[in-house]
């Protein structure tokens, strides 16, 4: 089993838990180590209850895992919900001046801090949780060199004061932690390694940097607000236009405006937003301007449970807008690839003139991960199709359309496509049904021939598409016991529980979808053709992949493992899940969250 | 004109005529605003390939369709959005904007207050029948109280929008409205609206003379009055433009109610556009600054 450490922080929201978290992440990530952070929270901004859970570890960590080393409640609510997680070897430091610490299991350390012994709390409001990092990192056995290094970092805007009573603060914590609690019995390892930490909302915005996104729009709505943030924040810099814009709808509009004026052009939301969009993406479809959409999917239906995850919008991208058009749906496996799919699904829709949508959910959106500066590329590939962005020699003015058909019928299905203020090209792009030369078939005269000839025009571009698309890949031995699909986000628990399955002498496989549409039916099923025994692993209650994969292939798993609760899968989650279906015990596995947040 | 090569000749009224011909209904009001913006366009001599037409949906809406310029008829209401993404991504562009009331002022309402207060530098003619046509004749946000259609046949009892009050409130920094029988007068404002820099909104009665028996040829006739023909009205006067907007009845002024130059664009005031049109600008970031993005994170 890989060598693995984390850290739960809990506290009421505004008591201060990202700033630990945020210093952790810092001196992991310096120390050569990768992480995986993920916060449960609530859709509150002060009170309620935060658990953030970092887990680091000389190897990739994909997911927040099955144990907590130690962990730093902030308040009595956090060590009364949460002690009972807590196995031997673990360790909880508290401030004992507060906090009633209840009875822990067997083999866990408790380490009260004397806070208003060790610390002026009249001047400092935050003087435990900084006492708790120093105690914490003691206990790890990493020098306090590398913390005054951080917390110089983090408190130099308010002054040479306020750095050296954190730094005096952060030293009394980690003496005390030196002379009076015991280590951890291995100390965090060090490595020559030096990694970017980054949630995938801050990947997927950076990766529209990287693929020449010029327009990006939104309206506000988690878990998709930290695109925008840090679009806003770097809009100058990027030579990005953002704009705040007054709902969805107008969100999804004014990027297609932008698109059709020629620029590479994104928006995210939620599926509630998403839901607005959805004309819009028919506009997309019908006139053929390329445009991206982001939908970080959260618990639903309605307002649902804005703050937790669920892979519950499948369905609602599959069937996005009335009619049929073509469209590409992709979903990152993990943070460093939500950087990465952006690029290459702008050469998609630019190459193809139709909608492209990131189904990306709050795991990965809000969640944050340790990736190789190496694999954010800023000069990825960019291809932007059969664009017409000058006259070439057409003559100006007077001779307004040299005969160019903007929906040209070509045997691709794609039409060179001209941009407003290009001579000798104009043309009106139609929501109705139209002729080659923009001209609406829909109005005076209907013109079946016609309808039948663009509709199949607009089609076969799913023939090319989905030749630029891979299909996916077996991963994990090709002779296993069972193999676990999965799509999206789930990917890095499932890997895991692989590992862990084989551990324990099962053999497991693993199949992780990443393009949705076009889906690649045919190379799924040869891949499953060996499989003895699979199941689809989704965080939703239908199964909505499963039912997805059965209407395009008809093929049916030997088992389901769903999690609906809010929460992500962890590992553990999933294995025994898998063994209860081994044995035969169900064929529907729905793990039940038993950390209570 | 800015187009870097000067066009072969002097554009002409038939230059900007569309591919097809307009299908509205012999002796709609739609016929004339169409004509006025092509006679504006002229009168600009501004090359086709320089305009953009963007409207919704609905029998004015169709407009792009008739016009010899770039073109989108867009998602009914959603025709001022596309037009600001439009505008942000390439200011060297003419846009205009065409629609209906009911495109306008009901499904679009949202993006009508929005686009307002932004300034974004368009023009927005809206053709104002006080009906829905294309549906065959329903109310519309702007029809008077006690007006009988098929969706209200014993007669509205919701109060209409002013759109010239709300234009003002809004914060439009160009407000006129035109009527679509005065060619002269309304071909004028269509010059000073797109001359305008910012968002000019031109309201114009335009008769459904099929589904609107209320507000006909002869009902608009004696009634709509020249704001332009009382030399001490003044259209820098915010609070006499809102006074203006709430006649009706016996006397309902046309013209320029208002208009102010001293509000940033909304292209104008983003710093990112400094370096001319968004769509000429690299797609790649700088190195060095994606360099500074990756650091942050480090």
């Amino acid at each position: 089993m890989k060598q693995t450490f984390a850290i739960s922080i809990g506290g009421a929201a505004g008591q201060g838990v990202a700033t630990p978290g945020d210093i952790f992440a810092k001196i992991f990530s310096r120390r050569g180590l990768h992480l995986n952070a993920y916060n449960a929270y609530q859709s509150i901004i002060r009170g309620g209850h935060t658990f953030l859970t970092i887990r680091t570890g000389p190897e990739k960590v994909t997911n927040m895992g099955d144990r907590i080393d130690l962990m730093i409640p902030l308040n009595q609510d956090t060590i009364d919900r949460h002690l009972s997680l807590l196995t031997a070897g673990a360790a909880c430091i508290y401030n004992a001046d507060t906090i009633k610490p209840g009875t822990p299991g067997s083999g866990v350390q408790m380490c009260p801090l004397p806070v208003s012994k060790l610390a002026d709390i009249t001047r400092n409001k935050v003087a435990q949780n900084t006492l708790a990092i120093g105690a914490g990192l003691s206990m790890m056995g990493i020098s306090f060199q590398a913390l005054e290094d951080v917390l110089k970092e983090q408190f130099k805007k308010k002054g040479d004061a306020v750095v050296a009573e954190n730094v005096g603060v952060a030293r009394a914590g980690y003496d005390y932690a030196a002379s009076n609690f015991k280590p951890f019995s291995y100390p965090l390892p060090k490595t020559e390694n030096r990694y970017a930490i980054l949630s995938g909302n801050i990947a997927m915005a950076m990766g529209g940097a990287a693929g020449g996104v010029k327009f990006y729009c939104a309206y506000p709505m988690s878990p998709a607000t930290g695109v925008l943030h840090w679009m806003a924040a770097h809009a100058r810099k990027a030579g990005i236009m953002v704009r705040q814009v007054e709902d969805e709808i107008g969100v999804v509009n004014m990027a297609i405006g932008a698109a059709h004026a020629g620029v590479r052009s994104m928006c995210a939301t939620s599926g509630g937003g998403f839901a607005l969009m959805s004309e819009g993406l028919g506009m997309s479809a019908m006139i053929e301007t390329p445009v991206v959409v982001i939908d970080c999917q959260r618990a639903g239906p309605s307002t649902g449970v804005p703050t937790k995850t669920e892979q519950g919008d499948l369905w609602q991208m599959l069937g996005a807008a009335f009619g049929d058009y073509p469209r590409v749906i992709v979903a990152p496996l993990d943070i460093g690839d939500c950087f990465k799919v952006i690029p290459e699904l702008f050469n998609i829709v630019d190459r193809f003139q139709c909608p492209g949508i990131v189904l990306c959910d709050l795991l990965l959106s809000e969640g944050r991960l340790s990736v190789d500066p190496k694999d954010l590329d800023f000069v990825p590939p960019i291809d932007r199709g059969e664009l017409i962005s000058s006259g070439n020699g057409a003559s100006p003015g007077v001779s307004s359309n040299g005969g160019y058909k903007r929906y040209l019928i070509t045997k691709s299905g794609i039409s060179p496509r001209a941009i407003p203020g290009v001579p000798g090209h104009t043309h009106t792009a139609g929501t109705d049904e139209h002729d080659e030369d923009g001209v609406l078939i829909s109005d005076e005269y209907t013109n079946p021939v016609k309808r039948r000839a663009m509709m199949e025009k607009r089609m076969r571009k799913m023939v090319g598409i989905e030749a630029s698309v891979p299909p996916p890949v077996l991963m994990g031995p090709r002779d296993a016991d069972v193999t676990l699909i999965g799509w999206g986000s789930t990917k890095g628990v499932i890997e895991e529980s692989c590992e862990i399955l084989r551990e324990q002498g099962i053999l497991a496989n693993q199949l992780q979808i990443r393009w949705l549409v076009p889906l690649h039916g045919e190379a799924i099923l040869d891949l499953l053709k060996g499989s003895r025994h699979t199941i689809i692993v989704e965080n939703n209650y239908s199964g909505q992949f499963a039912r997805y994969l059965r209407s395009e292939t008809s093929y049916v798993p030997n088992g389901y493992i769903r999690k609906y609760d809010g929460e992500p899968f962890m590992p553990h989650h999933i294995v025994e899940a898998v063994k209860e279906q081994l044995a035969g015990k169900t064929k529907l596995s729905v793990p039940a969250h038993e950390i209570m947040v | 004109m800015a187009t870097g090569v000067a066009p072969p000749e002097q554009l002409k009224i038939t230059d900007f005529k569309g591919k097809v011909d307009p299908d509205w209904c012999p002796g709609c009001g739609d016929f004339g605003v169409l004509s006025a913006v092509q006679k504006a366009l002229v009168e600009l001599q501004i090359p086709n390939h320089k305009v953009v037409t963007i409207s919704g949906i609905g029998c004015s809406s169709n407009f792009p369709g008739f016009i010899e310029t770039y073109g989108m008829h867009t998602l009914h209401g959603r025709a001022l959005a596309v037009a600001t993404g439009m505008k942000l991504a390439n200011h060297d562009l003419t846009v205009l904007v065409t629609g209906g009331d009911g495109d306008g002022f009901g499904i679009g309402g949202n993006h009508f207050l929005h686009t307002m207060r932004r300034n974004v530098d368009l023009l927005y003619i809206v053709m104002d029948n006080q009906i829905y046509g294309l549906t065959t004749g329903q109310t519309s946000p702007t029809s008077r109280v006690g007006m009988k259609t098929k969706s209200m046949p014993f007669g509205n009892i919701e109060a209409p929008v002013n759109p010239i009050s709300l234009a003002l409130a809004a914060g439009a920094t160009f407000v006129a409205r035109g009527y679509s029988a005065d060619q002269k007068h309304l071909t004028d404002l269509i010059i000073q609206g797109i001359e305008h820099k910012g968002f000019s909104f031109l309201d114009v009665f335009s008769p459904c003379v099929t589904y609107n028996h209320d507000n006909t040829y002869q009902w608009f006739k004696p009634r709509v009055k020249k704001l332009e023909d009382d030399p001490a009205y003044d259209s820098a006067d915010w609070k006499a433009a809102i006074g203006k907007s709430l006649l009706w009845d016996d006397e309902i002024p046309i013209g320029k109610f208002f208009e102010r130059t001293d509000v940033p664009t909304l292209h104008g005031a983003e710093p990112v556009l400094d370096k001319g049109p968004l769509v000429h600008h690299d797609l790649r970031v700088p190195i060095d600054v994606a360099r500074s993005f990756i650091e942050e994170l480090m």
